[in-house]
């Protein structure tokens, strides 16, 4: 069918496809053990001038102890961390140009606004008027004129988040940390400073690393997204490489619904292969060297590439028969789990966009129905 | 909060009266204008004037809250010290064993610790005195002071450290501008805990003291000896009064710091 849409991000920020542009921050090989426990497992990892990255996996991946490393609150038991070229290994954490921006805030109860912003700059040895200015500067940014003189616990959560925001950039950093930035705030707030905060990057053109366990969080303000797996990276890429193109089944599965079909490879012709699942035969499109009939392979399927039709489909893609198990309405789109036909009886996941008020043809629990995909819609996952 | 039910009221009245109906009565009794000690003879403030009059008191008196003040502070550094090993320093070799032996003085018999201390003095020929009280106090002291500063310590959030030291400051001015101030109120309330200790204590006093080291406890308990007078009482009502209200104000002071804690 091949459907033709906008949606597709053509991105001109890309300096890791580059091979002339030298990374700001280097990992190399690094690794840190707490205990019996492999916090960080020889991981490598390039971060660019100007890049928004995102640490992304679920907790005890690894994620916040790379950021601390880089901070200088961790020293890594084996490899290098570079920061425009220079090892960081014995810097302490005062004398890094990083700043970081903690997931508790820990704005100092003790002192007030102006205080807080300031007290990284009268470690400089600044001067007076200078350090007020300064201040004065980064409340703007962050929007908050006139709340200089409050105390932290006169502050809602997100004001908080501002000024432990207009802290971390006072001094200046080469790379700015965040950690979880927007785990404490509402949902509505968190989609309002989420925004802020890629515009605030985009102005100082600063380089951001930012932890999170929220894949979309990581993938809207992102411009590159590691997932975490165990202390290893299992892969690095631009928020759409992750979503439509996973490295492996740990990805698929970690960034957002899919469906997996396992399987044994039945044939290959070129960039078409067919993969005999309990499902039915499905083809798919693929350049995937060194696939050979008869290995496992699995079909990932996305649910909103998944159409549902009430008669039989025709023409090349795939098709499977089932009938509707469960109807889940979220408002901007349905989530339909078909139970399709056969002795696995596998549970699929389709979204269905609402993108009109009204359909002709509304679906009901029980009903008949058939699945329909582009051969271009799955992804082959080995193994 | 569940109202209280008379029979919670009963316990709670007879469990106040057995704890305070002694010191009610003493205190009393420090207003009574009779001699005898147990005839009551009308409301009267001689035996407070009569107080200032006792030389042998008032020395005892003044040596007592000077005791006080020295070995609180003494045993307050030593107590802040210590809970930074315990809090800070991590597992390092010998924790368990130091912890144990900081709380030891809570649980040990003060007669042992007394005794020890004397032995201890007598064995390296000290002159006992003014000093050696002070010694003795600060070994009591310093553990609860150690405990009070430890509990702050260990509720503190890390990431105020680390953020200070993520701004710039150095281990010691992150030490100065941040954890000093954020644990102050427990200091504090440790300083007014060993205050109270030192002033009130009899035992480790009585081993430990020499001619002319005579604490205020140690007045009081040889006058007994030779039969109440009222003008003890009144002593130990003003007693009373002090040490209440150092309590009462480390207790407000702990307190306080909880509340202002996000």
């Amino acid at each position: 069918m091949g459907r033709k849409s906008l949606g597709n991000i053509r991105r001109s920020f890309a300096p890791w496809a580059d091979p002339a542009a030298i990374p700001q921050v280097r990992f190399e090989s690094v690794t840190k053990r707490f205990g019996d426990i492999t916090a960080v497992s020889d991981l490598t990892l390039s971060l660019y001038p100007g890049e928004f990255h995102a640490l992304l996996g679920p907790s005890g991946c690894g994620k916040t102890t790379l950021m601390r490393m880089l901070a200088g609150f961790e020293a890594p038991d084996s490899g290098r961390i570079l920061l425009d070229g220079q090892d960081l290994a014995g810097i302490p954490p005062h004398l890094r140009p990083t700043n970081m921006m903690f997931q508790s805030y820990a704005l100092f109860p003790h002192m007030s606004v102006f205080d807080n912003i300031a007290f990284g700059l009268r470690q400089g040895g600044l001067a007076r008027e200078a350090i007020a200015a300064r201040v004065a500067e980064m409340l703007a940014l962050v929007k908050l004129d006139g709340f200089a003189g409050r105390r932290p616990d006169q502050l809602s959560g997100g004001q908080k988040q501002r000024v432990a925001l207009a802290r971390a950039l006072a001094r200046q950093p080469k790379v700015l940390l965040l950690d979880e930035p927007l785990g404490a705030l509402d949902k509505k707030l968190r989609e309002e400073t989420q925004y802020e905060l890629m515009d605030l990057q985009a102005e100082l053109g600063l380089t951001f690393l930012m932890v999170t366990h929220d894949q979309d969080e990581a993938m809207a303000m992102a411009d590159r997204i590691s997932v975490m797996e165990r202390g290893r990276i299992a892969q690095v890429g631009a928020p759409e490489e992750i979503y439509e193109m996973p490295a492996n089944r740990y990805v698929a599965e970690f960034v957002g619904d899919i469906n997996i079909f396992e399987g044994i490879v039945a044939s290959v012709e070129g960039e078409v292969i067919r993969i005999d699942s309990p499902a039915g035969l499905m083809v798919l499109d693929d350049p995937s060297p060194g696939l050979a009939p008869g290995q496992k392979a699995s079909l990932a399927l996305r649910p909103e590439k998944i159409d549902i039709l009430t008669v039989e489909p025709d023409g090349p893609g795939n098709k499977a028969a089932g009938e509707i198990w469960d109807i889940g309405y979220l408002g901007d789109f349905t989530m339909v789990q078909v139970k399709l036909d056969g002795e696995a009886g596998q549970l699929v996941k389709v979204a269905l966009p609402n993108r009109s008020r009204k359909t002709e043809t509304p679906i009901a629990w029980d009903d008949r129905v058939w699945l329909s995909w582009d051969v271009e819609a799955g992804i082959l996952l080995r193994g | 909060m569940n109202r209280l039910r008379a029979p919670h009221l009963l316990a709670l009245v007879f469990g106040i009266a057995f704890l305070y109906l002694p010191i009610l009565v003493l205190v009393l009794y420090s207003f009574n204008a009779s001699r005898l000690v147990t005839v009551w003879g009308g409301f009267s403030t001689r035996w407070y004037a009569s107080l200032l009059q006792n030389q042998a008191l008032l020395d005892a008196a003044w040596l007592s809250l000077k005791l006080a003040l020295v070995s609180a502070s003494v045993a307050t550094i030593l107590g802040l010290l210590s809970a930074l090993a315990l809090a800070r320093f991590g597992r390092f070799a010998g924790r368990t064993l130091f912890a144990g032996m900081i709380a030891a003085p809570l649980v040990m018999p003060e007669v042992i610790t007394g005794l020890a201390l004397l032995l201890l003095f007598v064995g390296i020929d000290a002159e006992r005195g003014f000093w050696t009280v002070t010694i003795a106090h600060v070994t009591l002291t310093a553990c609860f002071a150690t405990i009070v500063i430890q509990a702050r310590l260990a509720m503190l959030d890390r990431s105020l450290e680390e953020a200070a030291q993520d701004l710039g400051a150095t281990p010691l001015r992150v030490f100065f501008a941040i954890t000093l101030p954020m644990i102050a109120p427990a200091i504090l309330a440790g300083w007014l805990l060993a205050f109270t200790l030192s002033l009130d204590d009899l035992v480790l006093a009585s081993f430990t003291s020499g001619p002319g080291s005579t604490t205020l406890p140690m007045r009081i308990y040889s006058s007994v000896r030779l039969g109440v007078t009222p003008e003890i009482n009144a002593a130990s009502t003003l007693l009373i009064g002090l040490v209440a209200t150092v309590v009462v104000l480390a207790s407000l002071l702990i307190k306080r710091d909880a509340l202002a804690r996000p």
